[in-house]
Order: C-alpha cells, then structure tokens, then sequence
C-alpha cells in the first residue's frame, strides 16, 4: 500500500482572537515519508499542526488534502484519511485500553450502524502493532506514560489513515520510551507507508527520525528539506537564539546539534562563542 | 513493535469478546434498571392512604371504571407517577449531558445554578404574571437557556475552563435562590410548602396539565440528545482528539446543550429542581455500568428510579410527609461531599 | 540576558499607601455608616418624621411613629454588630486560607451554626439564648474544620476552588438537613425560613445583649491576630522562617472568625457574600496590611448590612426583604467577578 496523497499548506494564516501566529506560511507535506516540525516556543508549531487537520480555521490562505480545502470536506470523510494525535488527550475514568483503542473507529461508524468484524480487525491489529495486546484489559489511568501513549497511537491507528498528525508524541517520556515510539512510527511509514506529520521538541530526535525537516521561527519556516540541509548551526542561532555545533552523529550520519551555552565550552570555543555574539549585536 | 500486517483470528476474536462483554455488562443494567423502575411506578400506584391491588390500578390505566380507584389512582397518583418517571429521566439525561460534555461530575444543571434559573422563571411566571401551564414552561425553558448561555460567557476567558464555569454557576444559583425567595415573599404570604417546591422541588399536588408539556418535551427531546450518544462518547477523550475522530465538536454541544437545557427546564416548571437528581443520576450510573459505553440511558433510568424511590420515602416513611426533593437533596449532598473528598483524594482534575 | 542577578531598581518597590489617605477613607467610611445608622432608624413602612425620631431616641412611646423608630433602634444596632463580624470574619478568613473566596457563608460556616442550632431547638429543648449562641459557635467552628479538611485534601492544599466546592457543597447539605429537621415541627418551621435566609427584623434589646461577650472576645482575637496573619500572607514556610508560630497564628485567628461569624448567626441567621465583597473592597481602599483591613472590614460590613437592611425595606414595601436576600442579590455577582479575576491554574 503506497499513499500518494498530499497535504499542502498555501499562504496560511492563523490567528488567536488579535494575536497572528502563522502568517502567510506555505508547506508541502512530502507524501510517504516523515515530517518533523521544530521550533522555539511559542513559534507556531501546534497551531500549524491544528490547522492542519481543520481543527483550526485559517484566518487567510487554505489547507489542501489531495486538492481539497480540508475546512470544507465532511469531518468523518476527512478523518478517514487524516488522523491527528493532540498533546494531551483526556482518558476518560476507567475506560479499558481497547474500548480508547474502539473509539478511533468513529469516523467508519454511522449513527445507527453496528460493529462490524473489520472494526474488530483494526482494533487487533493497532493493538498488535503496538504491544498493547496484553494491556487491552487494563483501565488506561493505571498504565505507564509510555504504555499510554501508545495506546494512544494505537488508537490513531485504529482510525486507519493515510495521514497521521502527532503533536509532540514523546513529551513526557523517558529516553527510552521516546525512542520506542519514534520507532514505531517508522515502522509505520515503512511497513504501510503512512505519511507522518509530528511536531517534536528535541532537535537531534527530529533530525534523526524525519525525512524532511520543518524549521519555524515566530510563525515563519526558516528552513525546510533534508535534516542534513536544514539543521545547521545558522538555523539553530536564528530559530532558537542559541549558540551550537553541529556534528556528525556517528550513530546514523544525520546531524546532531550540541548546545553551547555560557559556562562549560572550552576555551578556544568560547572565544569563537563571544565573537560570534559580538558580531550579532548591534553595539 | 514492527509487526503491522493483518492481525491472527484469534486476535481479532479476543477483540470482539472484550468488547461484547462490555456490552452485555451495559444491556444487563438497563433491563435490571428498567424493571426497578416499572415496579417503582407500579409501587407508586398502588400504595397510599387506601392500598389497591395490581388488578385495580391496570384496570384504572386501562380505563375501566373502578369506583374509589378512578379517582385516586386516576386523578391523583397516576400524573404523579408519570411525573415522577418523566422528571427522573428528564433530570437523568441532562444531567449526564452536561457531566459527560464537561468533563466533570460537578457541572451538572442543579450544580451549576441552570434548574434554578427555570425555577426562578417559572415563580416570576406564577407570582407576577399569573402564568400557568405551556407559558411557564415556555418561561422556564428561556430562562434556563439564558443562564446557562450566562454561564458559559461569564466563564468564557481564554476559552472555557471547567472550573470557572463550576464556581461562576455556583454563584449564579445563590443568586437565583434568592430571586426565588425575594418573589415569593413579594407574593404577600409566605408559603413555606410553595417555597420549598421551587427551591428543592415537589411532586405535591401534581395534575395531567402539569405533567403534560414536560411530558412531550422529554418525547422530543430525549431521541435528539440518544442520537448524539457516540459524539458525546468521542466528545470524552477530549475537544482536539474528537475533531480529529470527524466529530463535529461545536455542533454536537450546541444539540446537547439545548436538548439538555429543554429536558431540564420543562421539568423544572413541572415540579421543580428536585435537588441532586440530575447531579447524582450520572455517577451512580457510572458505578454500576462501569467505563462500557454510553452512560445516557442508564443516568436517565437511575433518575428516574431515584425520583420515584424518594417521592415514596417523603410520603410514607416518615412520620412527615416531605417534598421529594428534601429526600433526594438529604441523600445527595451527602454523595456530593463524598465525591468531592473522592477527587480531591485522588488529586483529580478539580 | 547577561545581568541575572542584578538587583532591581528601587522605583519597582511597590508604592507605599500613605497613612493619610487611609484615614481620609475611614472617616468616609465612619460617616457612611452614621448616616445609614440614621436613615435605618428614619426608613421603614412607616414614614416618620425627624421630630419623632428625635423623642423617641429620648425614650418617649407615645405616638406610633415614635414607638415604631424604638423598634428599628436595636435592628439598626443588630445590623451594624452581625455586619462588623461578618465582614471582619471574611478578612481573617481569607487571611488564614489565603483564599480571596473565603466567606462564612460560602464555606458553609454559617450554614454549620444555623443547622447546629436547629437541631438543638428541635431535639435538646435548647431555651436560653446564651446555650442558642454556644451552639451555633460550637456548628460554626465544625463546619469550619469540616469544611477545611475536605477541601485541603489531595494535591496542591486548600486551593479557592476546592474550598468553594466543599463549602458549597457542605452548605447544601446543611440546607437539605435543616429542611428535614424542621418541616416536622410546626414550632420550628414557622421559623426556618429565618434558620435559612438571615435577617436583623424583630431584634430586641434582648436579643442582642446575649450575644455581645463572644462578638467582642470574637474582635479582640481577630484584631489582634492582624500582625500574623500578614506573615501568613508570604505562606507558611515563609511565615515559620520569620519566627511565626504558624499552626497557633493560624489557630487563634481561626477562633475569632468562627466566633464572630457563629454568633453572628446565632441572632441573625445565616448571612453570604457580606465577608466576601468587604475585604475585597477594602483591600482596594486600605491596601493589604491586615492591621488596616481588619477594622476597615468590620465598619464596611456594618455599613453593607445596614444598608442592605434599608434596601430590603424600601424595595418590597408593604413587606420587607430579609437582609441575606439582599447580600446574595449584591453579593453573588462580585462572587462571580473574583472568580473570572483568577487564572485557572490557581483555582
């Protein structure tokens, strides 16, 4: 199963009441492969992830899905090809892992319609997919935080589409658990070729993992394409104010980023840190 | 974590067993519950000063003439009963609504000050206009769908929190209650019986042409709110996942506010906010379904269980007849602090 | 970004209130509340003119317009004692939880003293007024630690809104009792709307001079404890660096709030939201130094009760309003406004 749809973004504006936070911003989502959104705080990340999947209106500019503005597509049919996962799902009290898992089949379902044998089916297979077979019994407030969040991106899978849209899936999780579900969304992409959309705080993650990396600043991309080509010591200065080094990872040849910081440099580097800031402020 | 491929039967088979067993866990409730409540009603017929067997009572509902039984179990104890259910259920499903839509047991109508508002509406309508019947409920429903619109745009500040929207409805209700009060003590004589049935509700002296609009209010209104039952279950996991699941967040609220505000209001004119009813219905539907599905139809069959039960309470119990309401508001504020302690133990999400 | 510990400029300290405008504010509140003292004693279902208020402060009878002015004299004194305590309670009150929806009627603390009494009428044959006082102080004072503990639980202490909801949700429950109790005895019944709703109508010299030592043991414990409980204010660990007895500060003013506000109730009822509005508005007069909010509470709440007692008379003329009607008409909305003041996070 290959996916050749396309989510495109085009001269996109959005707004919070007065306060503008993406303006006039375009973006092509490559389709098969994986996307990671990085920036500074507050620089629009969420926003544009939320628009993305219609759950906020542009105030200028559109969002395309295959050629059609998705704020005007039915919402079931639009969450048939496009999933998102937010930052903080809610749980509600008690529900068993496979009953949360059961509700990403929502958008297959009519009012009156019964559960049918493929509901099933995608359910066993999400579960499967991400090793929740065995908790599918287990009220989800009992799990770890890295159980639940993969049950909750076992629930993205059950809803079975084309894209998925993940808002920070590894906050809150330790090192190894952040790993884990970077894994299985590669596994995703490669084994079903879902395009994967994620926005994700750690920098040196998101180069590792994404196929295309998105750089915002305030609202803004500052860059886009390869990690390789986008994640350089100007882009983090100018995306995130800060002073680094960009080497090698010897683990998989992307880029990794080393923070430098006031205190810890060595001497020659430090030097080079103070002439550089030198050089960037105006007096 | 790498397989993806078509899951084994039996996977799929052990799916489709949890989900059943959640299922039939939920069916076997609502009959349990159903039964409770048509022996409730039937109990409610048959019991009073004078006792009439089940003979005498089906041959009234069937419109026989049955000399004594016609008149008290015709004129007065069946518009009673019929209230009783009908403002159970009534209360029952909204107040779910409203629990399940907030996120938060306390944010049901009585709570959050939405029954006084029909309340205060339907005494403005009988002291000062000398409405009575489809007027005040008409009053009732405006008033109730006018605070609770107050409500959400006095809590309304960078979105709506949950909270707010508790604390400002808390205060709207003192307020209300005291509009009651004020109203009534304009009227000249000071009924404490008439006061208490606005403040905590009453089934005293109920007649059909009391029951009848809340009658077809609930006929109307409870199918509109059961076919959002899956929109209000999505609804659960939070605004941004729902819309993500092609739920249509903000037009799925605004039918089951209104739909809740409507069953709440009507039958608010008709006997008053029976206190705790709505608020209570929801958790102790929680309690015994347990997380299998929608908790609609459960909270209602509670409601009205919990109305029906009461009202007999009031009325033979004691040595005192009291208002169904000073039943269910002696037993429900009890459970109110109980669930408080319980959340804030848990360091919940109040 | 560089200068991280410099220190801040000496003009970002907040500005000091000058005493002088403070005391400009307490003679307007002094006289604000002598000319409501003056028009409760002139106002009422009766008109009365200034000469009759005159002999009848003189203690003549003679007339009805002069006897009816005798009557209004201990109301408008009952007024002015129940507002000064509930007012001057809802301060300490919110001083001790530093929680700005503090109130004895919000906490369920009047609801406590009102229940307390009841079922002390209708079961112990309570007769004499000071066991009535002792009562109420004693359900206050429960209500109070009750209410307190519930809503302190789990995480993050007693935060405004998890007391609100025990207060709102333990008045309820005392209401519903209430109710209960006295429906079945047509004695007390005639009465429980006043047991519900407070209100100064129908005091007596009487009914006032009972109550008198534990309001004033009430005030003087409360007055006093103004100095702790501006260390209170900087939180507990701040408060115990600063060489505060932190548990026996927060004890003692405790105390006095609950006595004032359960004898309060004893002879007026339960009254809400006259703690609530005062310290805030006085807070905006005098600043947040508790030995000036205290006693500026306790005359604004003698002024609000008072007034609300003119008001209540005026409005539902030929009856009148009870004085907790009024409060809740007034108070609710300022209620509503301190609410949407907070940000969530610290609800």
């Amino acid at each position: 199963m290959t996916t050749t749809h396309t989510l495109v973004a085009e001269e996109l504006t959005l707004a919070y009441g007065e306060r503008t936070v993406i303006e006039g911003l375009d973006l092509a989502v490559p389709a098969g492969r994986i996307t990671a959104i990085v920036g500074a705080n507050a620089s629009g990340k969420s926003t544009l992830l939320r628009s993305m999947s219609r759950l906020l209106a542009p105030r200028a500019g559109r969002v395309l899905l295959d050629g059609r503005a998705v704020h005007r597509m039915p919402a079931k049919e639009l969450a048939r090809t496009l999933g998102l996962l937010p930052q903080s799902p809610i749980a509600p009290e008690g529900i068993t892992v496979s009953d949360l898992v059961g509700r990403g089949r929502h958008p297959h379902q009519g009012v009156f319609s019964r559960w049918s044998r493929e509901d099933d089916a995608a359910v066993a297979a999400a579960l499967e997919a991400t090793s929740t077979t065995e908790l599918a019994e287990r009220a989800v407030d009992e799990l770890s935080g890295g159980q639940r969040q993969r049950v909750w991106i076992a629930m993205a899978l059950a809803q079975q589409t084309d894209l998925l849209l993940l808002d920070e899936p590894t906050t809150f999780l330790d090192v190894s658990h952040q790993i884990e579900v970077l894994d299985l969304l590669t596994d995703l992409n490669r084994v079903r070729g879902t395009t994967i959309v994620m926005v994700l705080h750690d920098l040196n993650l998101a180069a590792r993992y994404a196929d295309h990396l998105v750089a915002l600043e305030s609202g803004r991309i500052h860059a886009a394409g390869e990690p390789g080509t986008v994640l350089t010591e100007d882009c983090v200065r100018a995306v995130f104010g800060l002073e680094s080094r960009v080497i090698a990872d010897p683990i998989s040849g992307k880029p990794l980023m080393l923070p430098i910081g006031r205190h810890h440099a060595t001497a020659p580097v430090a030097a080079e840190v103070r002439g550089a800031s030198e050089a960037l402020s105006p007096r | 974590m790498t397989a993806l491929a078509a899951p084994p039967d039996a996977a799929v088979d052990s799916v489709l067993h949890q989900r059943t067993r959640r299922a039939s866990r939920r069916r076997l409730v609502i009959v349990v519950l159903a039964v409770l409540v048509v022996v409730a009603f039937a109990v409610t017929l048959m019991v009073g000063r004078t006792f009439y067997p089940p003979g005498d009572v089906l041959r009234v509902i069937t419109g026989e003439k049955v000399p004594g039984a016609s008149f008290t179990v015709g004129r007065l104890r069946l518009p009673r009963g019929v209230l009783a259910v009908v403002a159970g259920l009534s209360f029952g499903l909204a107040g779910v609504t409203f629990q399940t839509m907030l996120r938060n047991p306390l944010a049901s109508p009585d709570v959050i000050g939405i029954s006084s508002g029909a309340s205060a509406a339907a005494v403005v309508g009988i002291v000062l206009f000398s409405l009575d019947g489809t007027a005040v409920s008409s009053l009732a429903v405006a008033a109730a769908l006018g605070v609770a619109l107050l409500i959400y745009v006095l809590a309304f500040k960078d979105g709506v929190a949950g909270t707010r929207l508790i604390l400002i409805g808390i205060g709207v209700g003192a307020m209300l209650n005291s509009v009651i009060q004020y109203v009534l003590s304009r009227a000249g004589q000071w009924d404490y019986q008439e006061a208490l049935r606005w403040l905590t509700g009453s089934l005293n002296g109920t007649s059909w042409t009391t029951v009848l609009p809340a009658l077809l209010a609930l006929l109307v209104l409870a199918p509109v709110l059961l076919g959002q039952t899956r929109n209000l279950a999505t609804l659960q996991l939070g605004d941004d996942t729902a819309a993500a699941l092609g739920v249509r967040v903000e037009r799925t609220r605004v039918i089951a506010i209104i739909a809740a505000v409507g069953l709440v209001a009507f039958a608010t004119a008709a006997c008053g906010p029976i206190a705790f009813v709505s608020f209570l219905a929801g958790p102790i539907a929680a309690r015994i379904v347990g997380p299998n599905g929608s908790l609609l139809v459960p909270a209602a069959l509670v409601g009205a269980l919990l109305v029906l039960v009461a009202d007999l309470v009031g009325q033979f119990a004691l040595d005192t007849r009291f208002p169904v309401g000073v039943v269910t508001g002696v037993l429900g504020a009890p459970y109110l602090i109980y669930l408080i302690i319980r959340t804030n133990r848990a360091g919940g999400s109040l | 970004m560089t200068s991280v510990l410099s220190v801040p400029a000496p003009d970002a300290a907040p500005p000091r209130r000058p005493g002088s405008v403070r005391f400009l504010w307490l003679l307007v509140v002094l006289a604000a509340l002598v000319l409501l003292m003056a028009a409760s004693v002139a106002i009422g279902s009766r008109g009365v003119g200034w000469g009759d208020i005159v002999a009848a402060l003189g203690g003549s009878q003679e007339t009805v317009a002069e006897a009816a002015v005798t009557k209004r004299i201990p109301r408008t004194f009952l007024a002015v004692l129940v507002g000064a305590a509930l007012g001057l309670a809802g301060a300490v009150m919110q001083g001790v939880t530093r929680n700005p929806l503090a109130d004895p009627g919000v906490l369920g603390i009047n609801m406590g003293a009102s229940l307390a009494v009841v079922a002390g009428l209708a079961w112990f044959g309570l007769f004499s007024a000071t066991s009535i006082i002792v009562t109420a102080i004693a359900g206050a004072a429960l209500a109070a630690v009750f209410v307190y503990a519930v809503g302190s639980l789990g995480r993050g202490g007693p935060t405004p809104l998890k007391l609100a909801l025990a207060g709102a949700a333990t008045a309820a429950a005392l209401t519903s009792f209430i109710t209960a109790i006295a429906l079945p005895r047509g004695d007390i019944a005639a009465n429980v709307q006043s047991w519900q709703v407070g209100g100064v109508g129908g005091a007596t010299g009487s009914t006032i001079t009972p109550v008198l030592p534990f309001l004033a043991v009430g005030l003087v414990i409360s007055l006093l404890s103004a100095r702790s409980l501006n260390s209170l204010a900087l939180g507990d660990e701040l408060a115990a660096g600063l060489g505060e007895r932190v548990a026996l500060a927060r004890g003692l003013a405790a105390l006095g709030s609950v006595l004032l506000c359960g004898a309060a109730t004893a002879v007026a009822g339960p009254i809400w939201f006259v703690g609530l509005v005062v310290p805030h508005l006085c807070r905006l007069l005098v600043g947040v130094d508790h030995r000036w909010l205290l006693p500026f509470s306790a005359l604004a709440g003698a002024c609000l009760v008072t007034a609300s007692d003119v008001l209540g008379r005026i409005v539902a003329r030929p009856g009148e309003l009870d004085v907790g009607i009024i409060t809740a008409l007034i108070g609710a909305p300022f209620f509503i406004a301190v609410v949407r003041r907070q940000k969530v996070r610290e609800l």
